[in-house]
Parts: C-alpha cells; sequence; structure tokens
C-alpha cells in the first residue's frame, strides 16, 4: 500500500532524516515509535510532501508520489491527521467536514457525513459549535473524522495523543481501534504503551534513522530498544 | 435553516428602499446612490479577496479601471452597443485578471499585497502614458452613450434615473452571484484558505487554483463595477487605476465589516454619505472624514455592518454560523 525507500529530509542544513525506509501494507496498522525530536512528525510530513524529501523514494498504491503536490497525494487517498491544532477554527464542526468531503472510490463503504456522526456521536452534538472553541480532545475527534470524510485509502496519523488527558486517550483508541479493520493507519506516536495497544507492528526511529523494526510482540519484550529509544 | 421574519424583514427593507428611492429622491441624491451602488459592487469584489479569502489586493482599482476603459474603446471603436461595451469589459477584465492572478496568487500576506500593488502600479502607468490609445492624463471621454435598449423597455442613459436602474440590476446580478458563491463549497474553500492554506492541501485541495478562481471572479466583477463608473463619468481616466482607489476599497470594507458580504456596501453608503453631508460646509472635508472614520473603526472593529449583525445574534443567544 504504502512503501518507502531510503527517504532524506533536510531542514535548511540539518539532516533531519538519513534514510528511512518502511513499508505499511493493507489491512494493517504500523506504528512509528520514538523521542520527541526524533524524525516521527518528519517522516509523515515527507511521505505526503508536505517537507519535498531531498532523496528517496515513495511509492503509494503503486504511484510514485515522491515530489507530488500535497493536494494531489492526498486526492490519491493519502490523508495526514497533522499533529497540534489540526483543524479550521473559524467554521463549524459540520462546515469542517464538508471541506473535506472527498467522493468515496468504488467498492468503499464510504465515510459520510452521516456515517462519521454515527461513529462520532460527540460530533454530532457539536456540529454548529465553531472548531475554535471545542476542547483539545474535540478537535481531535474532529481531525481524525474529517480526515475520514476525504475517504482515504490509507491514513497518517500523527502523534494523535499529544497533550490530550487520559480518559480522552482512552476513548481515541476506541475510534481507532473502530477504523483499523478498513484503513490501514501508519500512526506516529511517543506513548509507546498506546500505539502498541493498537499496532500490528512497528518501527522505531531516533535521530532521523530507524533503529528497530518489529513485531507489537518483539517491541514490547525488547527492554533494550524500549530503554534506549524510548521513554517508557 | 428557516429565515426568521427578522432577517426577511432586514433583507426586504434595503431592496425596496432601493427600488422606491428613485420616486423619492431627487436628482442630486438619485446619483449619489448611483455611485454608492457602483461603489459598492467594487468593494465586495474586492472583498471576496480580502474577508473570504485572506488576500489584500491592492491592485483591485487596476482591473476595475481597465473594465472602464475596455468599454470606453469598445463604444468608441466598436458598434454602439452598451451590451458589446459590457461584453468587452467583462471578457478584458476576466482574461486580465487571469494573467494577473496567475503571477500573484503564488504568494499570501504582505507579498500578496505587494504582488498585486505593482501590477496596479504597471496598468495605471499604461493608461497614463499611452495617449494614442488612452488620452494619457486626460482620460478617455467624448464617446456618444449607446442606447439602452432592454426587450421590453426603451431607456436612456442620459435619465438619471434610467442609469440608476441600470447600475442596480447589475450590481444585483454581481452580488447574486456573490452570495451564490459564498456560500457554496467553493465559498467554504475560500473560508478555509483564509485560516489556513498548509490546512487546506490536507484537504485535498489545490490552493493556488482555488485562489486564482477567486481572483478571477473578484477581478471581472471589478472590471464591471468599471463600466458602470466610467459611464456614469462619461470618461474612463487613469485615476481609477490608481493603487489609492483600490484603498478606498479597503477603507469601504473595513468601515462595513469584511466578515459579511454587505458589509463593504455599506461602508460605501457611509463613506459617500459622509464626504457629501461634510463638503457640503466644509473644504476641510478630509479632517472630519478622517476623524469620524477613526471612530467609527475603533467603536465597530468587525465594521458597522458586522458588528451590528453579531450584536443581533448575541441578543437572538446563539452564535451566528
Amino acid at each position: 500500500m504504502l512503501s518507502v525507500r531510503d527517504l532524506h529530509v533536510y531542514y535548511g542544513d540539518s539532516h533531519a532524516l538519513q534514510g528511512v525506509t518502511l513499508e505499511v501494507g493493507s489491512g494493517e496498522i504500523v506504528c512509528l515509535l520514538g523521542r520527541n525530536g526524533a524524525g516521527k512528525s518528519t517522516t509523515l510530513r515527507g511521505i505526503l510532501g508536505v517537507v519535498p524529501p531531498r532523496s528517496g523514494r515513495v511509492v503509494f498504491n503503486g504511484v510514485a508520489i515522491t515530489g507530488r503536490p500535497v493536494y494531489e497525494s492526498v486526492r490519491r487517498g493519502l490523508a495526514l491527521v497533522p499533529e497540534d491544532r489540526r483543524i479550521f477554527a473559524g467554521l463549524t464542526v459540520q462546515e469542517n467536514l464538508e471541506v473535506a468531503s472527498l467522493p468515496a472510490r468504488p467498492g468503499q463503504n464510504a465515510w459520510t457525513l452521516e456515517r462519521v456522526y454515527e461513529a462520532f456521536p460527540l460530533l454530532a452534538r457539536l456540529k454548529h459549535r465553531k472548531g475554535g472553541n471545542l476542547s483539545g480532545g474535540e478537535q481531535q475527534m474532529l481531525a481524525i473524522a474529517r480526515a475520514l470524510v476525504g475517504n482515504p485509502l490509507l491514513l497518517l496519523l500523527d502523534e494523535p495523543c499529544e497533550g490530550l488527558a487520559p480518559v480522552i486517550v482512552e476513548e481515541l483508541g476506541r475510534v481507532i481501534a473502530g477504523i483499523k479493520h478498513e484503513i490501514p493507519i501508519l500512526l506516529s506516536e511517543q506513548n509507546a504503551r498506546f500505539a502498541l495497544s493498537l499496532a500490528d507492528r512497528g518501527y522505531v526511529i531516533d535521530k532521523g534513522v530507524i533503529r528497530f523494526e518489529g513485531t507489537r510482540r518483539e517491541l514490547l519484550e525488547n527492554r533494550e530498544v524500549q530503554s534506549r529509544y524510548l521513554s517508557v | 435553516m428557516k429565515p426568521r421574519a427578522g432577517t426577511l424583514f432586514a433583507a426586504a427593507a434595503p431592496a425596496a428602499f432601493l427600488l422606491a428611492a428613485p420616486f423619492f429622491l431627487s436628482t442630486y441624491w438619485v446619483m449619489i446612490l448611483t455611485e454608492i451602488l457602483t461603489m459598492s459592487l467594487f468593494a465586495m469584489s474586492f472583498n471576496l479577496l480580502f474577508g473570504y479569502t485572506g488576500l489584500l489586493s491592492f491592485g483591485q482599482a487596476g482591473i476595475f479601471g481597465a473594465g472602464g476603459y475596455f468599454a470606453v474603446l469598445s463604444l468608441i471603436h466598436g458598434p454602439s452597443s452598451l451590451w458589446a461595451a459590457f461584453a468587452a469589459a467583462l471578457l478584458g477584465s476576466a482574461f486580465l485578471s487571469m494573467i494577473i492572478g496567475w503571477f500573484c496568487v503564488r504568494r499570501d500576506e504582505i507579498y500578496f499585497a505587494i504582488l498585486t500593488l505593482g501590477f496596479g502600479m504597471m496598468l495605471f502607468t499604461v493608461a497614463h502614458n499611452w495617449r494614442s490609445l488612452t488620452g494619457g492624463s486626460d482620460g478617455l471621454g467624448g464617446f456618444t452613450l449607446p442606447p439602452l435598449d432592454l426587450l421590453f423597455w426603451r431607456g436612456s442613459l442620459a435619465d438619471p434615473r434610467h442609469f440608476y436602474f441600470l447600475v442596480l440590476g447589475v450590481v444585483f446580478l454581481g452580488a447574486l452571484l456573490l452570495y451564490r458563491m459564498v456560500h457554496s463549497p467553493f465559498g467554504l474553500l475560500l473560508r478555509s484558505i483564509r485560516e489556513n492554506t498548509q490546512r487546506l492541501s490536507f484537504v485535498g485541495a489545490d490552493v493556488r487554483a482555488v485562489r486564482l478562481c477567486a481572483f478571477v471572479v473578484a477581478g471581472t466583477l471589478a472590471g464591471l463595477a468599471g463600466v458602470l463608473f466610467a459611464l456614469f463619468n462619461r470618461i474612463a481616466s487613469p485615476e481609477m487605476l490608481h493603487w489609492s482607489f483600490s484603498g478606498k476599497a479597503v477603507l469601504m470594507t473595513i468601515l462595513g465589516g469584511s466578515g459579511v458580504l454587505f458589509g463593504p456596501a455599506v461602508g460605501a453608503a457611509i463613506f459617500y454619505v459622509l464626504e457629501h453631508v461634510i463638503t457640503a460646509h466644509t473644504t476641510n472635508w478630509m479632517v472630519f472624514l478622517g476623524a469620524i472614520l477613526v471612530v467609527l473603526v475603533l467603536a465597530f472593529p468587525r465594521g458597522v455592518l458586522g458588528s451590528l449583525l453579531h450584536l443581533a445574534a448575541r441578543r437572538r443567544g446563539r452564535p451566528r454560523p
């Protein structure tokens, strides 16, 4: 579904990604673990082309998308839920969803507004609320819902738990578990426990290099990796 | 959403006033109202870029003036037909804004403002210095007014009241187009662009294409307003293209409210009425006009219409959608 080969990304002179290679197959949820500043967000942004990679290759759904404009890749079905505050503050919840709606592909169980409201009853209640007046957790739900109405083929989730209360994180976990059977996800997380409760396998990134790759079990059992690269 | 009685009245009252005004106002005030309507269309076209898309254009007058010149040139060198003049101006200003927009929408914020300012200055210089075509600083006048031929009615552009109704009709159509546009999914895209361009690309929209589209619509409507302005004054003059004329649109929009569609129209009305009332008493009218504008802007941070609507919405106890 998504294959990233030897991706190099620079911010000015700083070599932020030093040859990242990873795969996400259809039907799986893969996590990208690492500390703050390890290169998780940069990897996701490099894949989508928000920061154009200096070299490397990104193939999505059989098409090379390296260096293509962001909106083009989004229309191909690659959706990013970016970290930090992620929504249009001046638009209502409903408008945030409307502006992001894209037609479903043939054979896809379409994410319509109605279906999203069913899956996120919270958002249905807040339909007419301005995006800027939502709490952090509500905004995160909206950001995920907004990605879904674009009917993506793959979801890039960038640190969805960041700055959220534990009870909201739990709710978020249920939401992600609910969609993972339908849409493959690449989930970047600092919170290894949260990520590994959802993911089938994962990568560990540090200083722009993938240091470890393994299944959920391997990641859970490898104390050395955990203490060296993750703050568990 | 069901329109409430109050909302309906708020829309019907100004419409009724505009339709009935020529029958009870003096010719002098009918002409002022004509100017207000023309400038309303100009300022509203500017506000599609400013208020809805977050792009501050200082070149809007360049396209406005060019529209006026296209129409007058068509009347002098082409058939003496109002519709041909409109067609020439619409096509001309659409084409012009497509070229200018192609360059300008690549940047935003102050860079966009400077780019549009640059193009506006170029257009002004063309109108000012190409004497053989544009008449230079004298402007381009001396054309005969074309007949006003509607299928069911024959009027005369020389009659201020007939002219008023022509302007009212054209401005109504322009405003209707803008209304439909900002309330469509496309309008939603524009408002999202205003907030954050990068996020908009995350929802799969081509920011440049959306902006260019808005720029062309705004430019075409500005050109249309320019035709009305040139016909009204019987002349197309280089001042119409000057960047300070764009400044008028900025002022009217801020004054009336950039967040509401008809804000700029209210701003234009306030501006012209104040100007005419004050000039009747003093030649130093700019001092007083400036002072009043300062007070209005301080007292109504959302613009006069914007603040009033906001207040009305708060009274009803729900946030304005």
